[in-house]
């Protein structure tokens, strides 16, 4: 069968079974656009190529599958780099294709013309520069292989608009021939023994369970595993829903901002069962005072992460299922009896008790009384919506304020910017989120600051039917940064205030074609929110105007140990 | 990264512990030097010396590294290089388990009264005089690089003009242990 480079190109998406596309098209990718118009699949006209690459996280947050985004040469690729680098941080298999100028004219400064290949080699896992039509069935293979197994992560496919001309002839892809590439699967048996014995052993322990459970669709492995064990869970912010929260055994998030117990459940640790993790920093603190009695089990499939932080005593480079199930089996015949556990047990609850998550739900300091303290407005939110909503987020205070006041039941229910920390990311990756699972409510919880980043994507949402809701937590600043401001740099705010009504947001969500509200006092939050969930035809702006100098407690102040943890001042004179 | 700078310390570069040889193979495919710089560079990796070639199969180039420990733990460099998608072998050479070898070129002062000396000490060392006129003479001297620093030292004194070495390469002595790719 004769076809085009580009018409070959279409269909090796379809024969991966791609169902969207999230693109931007321009000159260099022109030919590839072509064939869209006949696809089955769908395409998702975004209106900056930025978020393209978000709505692709976002679909492939929630349905495990590899998202994909197209985009063309030289500005359309450096835009979709931040997604890139994103993806490449949190581990999301994404496939990236960019036009590229013809092979002729590279290296010579041509019309949108940039190094794709060369820029985006720090910021995926693999990328390609495609040099023959004859190659495009084989290079697709290979990339939606190499995004979606082992690590999963981004790979770009830069794509020069004489192969998307070329007359090729089509072929099946062969098996992928990647000599250089072979993930981990199974654990070694002698690693599985050596950390069976340690968790026997230990007394204080807890499972660090990370963004790997959920890559790994090790959930009920892990589930399973703690049923055995008894033993106590964190998970971490990529980790949220890979264990459900409502389980007592759940102790909460790890990390700068993570709970009192969760924090200090690690620091007393005798041993740390890390899963699919990465000893982040924003988790670990000062490294050298992090868990410092804990020995530590350490499973990754990338064998970089083992000691790349703190060296484990027992590494095992392997998929997390395969090695939650062969603990489980090494585990089983032991018997482990819950009584040993009990001491710690029971200091974990007191803890628990003692230092739970706040906020002053009347008037905090400097609030004014009657303000809607965002803290309120996440609990509402999660009350008032279906158990299995999708909740989705920027990057900043609102952020962490979602992570600490909703509870997620479920795997692939939460999607942020974890490693990255990419400001602007809701909009985009709710609107993907939502088209991976048009059955679930999505929500995304943005700050005001985010939200003038990436607003526009809410004309695509619009124009596309894609009703995604969105909460912005409006407090007219940059509110992480003057938070730090507020305890680092004496209360000097620079360049951090926004203003609450310019832009207008109501009147700007609207104009972008979405149903939009105000809410300002804490008894519109409910009846709001409920509006919000009838409109299911379009998108929904609510803009929440919100207690401006609220602060996010507990804070581990960036480069303290976590022993150094400050707590909500409510609950600062209480014994640790 | 000076080779020249290095030497003038009195220490032998070759020699000194907290360099490691890592030989990898990779696939022959565009761009892969750029992986491999690329990577050292963003994780904050030193490279000490670098050769890169064809091997015999033309599918496959044989890169040989000397990398600089202090910067980060061996084994993390080996793990991130191994990463690399084009990267199909990567090991670690201890230099007892491997043989190596350097390829040096120099250009020397040479004034008419310490020619003999220069000379005796370019055939004492194994080395070949490539070229002479009354001002300086080039020599090359293939080999150990242990021999290589040797003879960089010998003829030192006299003025060195110009210099290039090759960094190292390795191959692993038959029966040595490891996988041989």
């Amino acid at each position: 069968m004769e076809l085009t480079g580009a018409q070959a190109l279409i269909k090796s998406l379809e024969a991966q079974g791609v169902e969207v596309l999230f693109g931007l098209p321009g000159g260099a990718i022109l030919p590839v656009y072509d064939p869209i118009i006949d696809s089955s699949i769908r395409h998702v006209l975004v209106r900056h190529e930025q978020g393209a690459g978000h709505a692709a996280e976002g679909y492939a947050q929630v349905t495990g599958r590899a998202g994909v985004a197209m985009v063309t040469s030289g500005p359309g690729a450096t835009n979709v780099v931040t997604p890139l680098a994103d993806a490449m941080m949190d581990s999301i298999p994404l496939v990236v294709i960019t036009g590229q100028v013809a092979s002729a004219s590279i290296g010579t400064d041509a019309f949108q013309e940039v190094d794709t290949r060369g820029i985006t080699m720090g910021v995926t896992k693999h990328n390609y520069l495609v040099t023959s039509a004859d190659d495009i069935s084989d290079v697709v293979a290979e990339a939606f292989h190499l995004a979606t197994t082992g690590r999963p992560g981004p790979v770009l496919i830069d794509f020069p608009k004489d192969v998307a001309n070329a007359r090729t002839t089509w072929r099946e892809p062969g098996p992928v021939d990647l000599p250089g590439y072979a993930p981990p699967s199974v654990p070694e048996s002698a690693a599985v023994q050596a950390a069976a014995e340690l968790i026997a052993a230990a007394r204080r322990p807890v499972i660090y369970a990370g963004g790997g459970i959920l890559k790994a669709n090790a959930t009920a492995a892990l589930h399973r595993f703690v049923n055995l064990t008894g033993i106590p869970v964190v998970t971490t912010l990529m980790g949220r829903g890979a264990f459900p929260e409502s389980d007592p055994r759940w102790l909460g998030m790890p990390g700068m901002h993570g709970s009192y117990t969760a924090v200090t459940a690690m620091q007393q640790a005798d041993l740390l069962v890390a899963l699919g993790t990465r000893f982040d920093d924003r988790v670990t603190g000062r490294v050298d005072a992090f868990a410092p009695r804990a020995k530590v089990i350490h499973v990754d499939i990338d064998r970089a992460e083992l000691g790349k932080v703190r060296r484990p005593d027992v590494p095992m480079a392997a998929d997390c299922r395969a090695a939650i199930d062969a603990l489980c089996d090494a585990l089983a015949p032991l018997g482990l009896g819950a009584e040993r556990l009990a001491q710690w047990i029971a200091t974990l609850e007191a803890w628990r008790e003692r230092f739970p998550l706040t906020y002053d739900r009347d008037s905090g300091t400097g609030a004014v009384p009657g303000t809607v303290k965002p803290q309120f407005v996440l609990e509402e939110l999660r009350r008032l919506t279906p158990p299995e909503t999708v909740l989705v987020s920027g990057v900043g205070q609102h952020q962490m304020w979602a992570a600490q006041f909703w509870r997620f039941e479920e795997p692939r229910s939460w999607v942020n910017s974890g490693g990255l920390g990419t400001m602007g990311f809701a909009v985009p990756a709710a609107l993907g989120a939502k088209v991976g699972r048009p059955d679930k409510m999505v929500w995304a919880v943005d700050g005001d600051g985010c939200f003038q980043m990436t607003a526009q994507e809410l004309v695509t949402a619009s124009a596309e039917r894609i009703p995604v809701k969105v909460a912005i937590l409006n407090n007219a600043y940059l509110g992480m940064v003057r938070q730090w401001q507020h305890m680092f740099y004496a209360e000097r705010y620079s360049e951090v205030y926004l203003s609450p009504d310019l832009p207008d947001y109501v009147r700007w969500a609207e104009a972008m074609g979405c149903v939009a509200f105000r809410v300002s006092t804490p008894e519109e939050v409910e009846p709001t929110i409920e509006k919000a969930n009838e409109v299911d035809d379009r998108p929904v702006v609510i803009d929440f105007r919100i207690d401006s100098m609220e602060q996010v407690y507990p804070m581990v102040p960036a480069g303290a140990s976590n022993d150094d943890i400050v707590v909500h001042p409510s609950q600062s004179g209480l014994a640790r | 990264m000076s080779l020249l700078a290095d030497s003038t310390g009195g220490e032998t570069v070759s020699a000194r512990p907290r360099h490691h040889m890592v030989a990898l193979v990779v696939e022959n495919k565009a761009g892969v030097l750029a992986r491999i710089a690329g990577l050292f560079s963003r994780r904050g990796f030193n490279i000490f010396s670098l050769a890169v070639a064809p091997t015999e199969d033309a599918r496959f180039s044989r890169v040989s590294i000397v990398v600089d420990v202090e910067s980060a733990p061996l084994q993390q460099i080996l793990d991130q290089l191994d990463k690399l998608v084009n990267v199909v072998h990567i090991s670690e050479l201890h230099p007892d388990a491997a043989h190596e070898a350097e390829l040096l070129l120099i250009t020397v002062s040479a004034r008419e009264e310490d020619r003999p000396a220069l000379e005796a000490a370019i055939a004492h060392h194994g080395a070949r005089l490539l070229e002479a006129n009354e001002r300086a003479v080039t020599a090359l001297l293939a080999g150990d690089p242990a021999a290589l620093d040797s003879f960089e030292e010998a003829v030192r004194p006299y003025g060195i003009v110009e210099l290039q070495r090759t960094g190292r390469i390795a191959l692993r002595k038959l029966g040595a242990a490891g996988d041989a790719p």
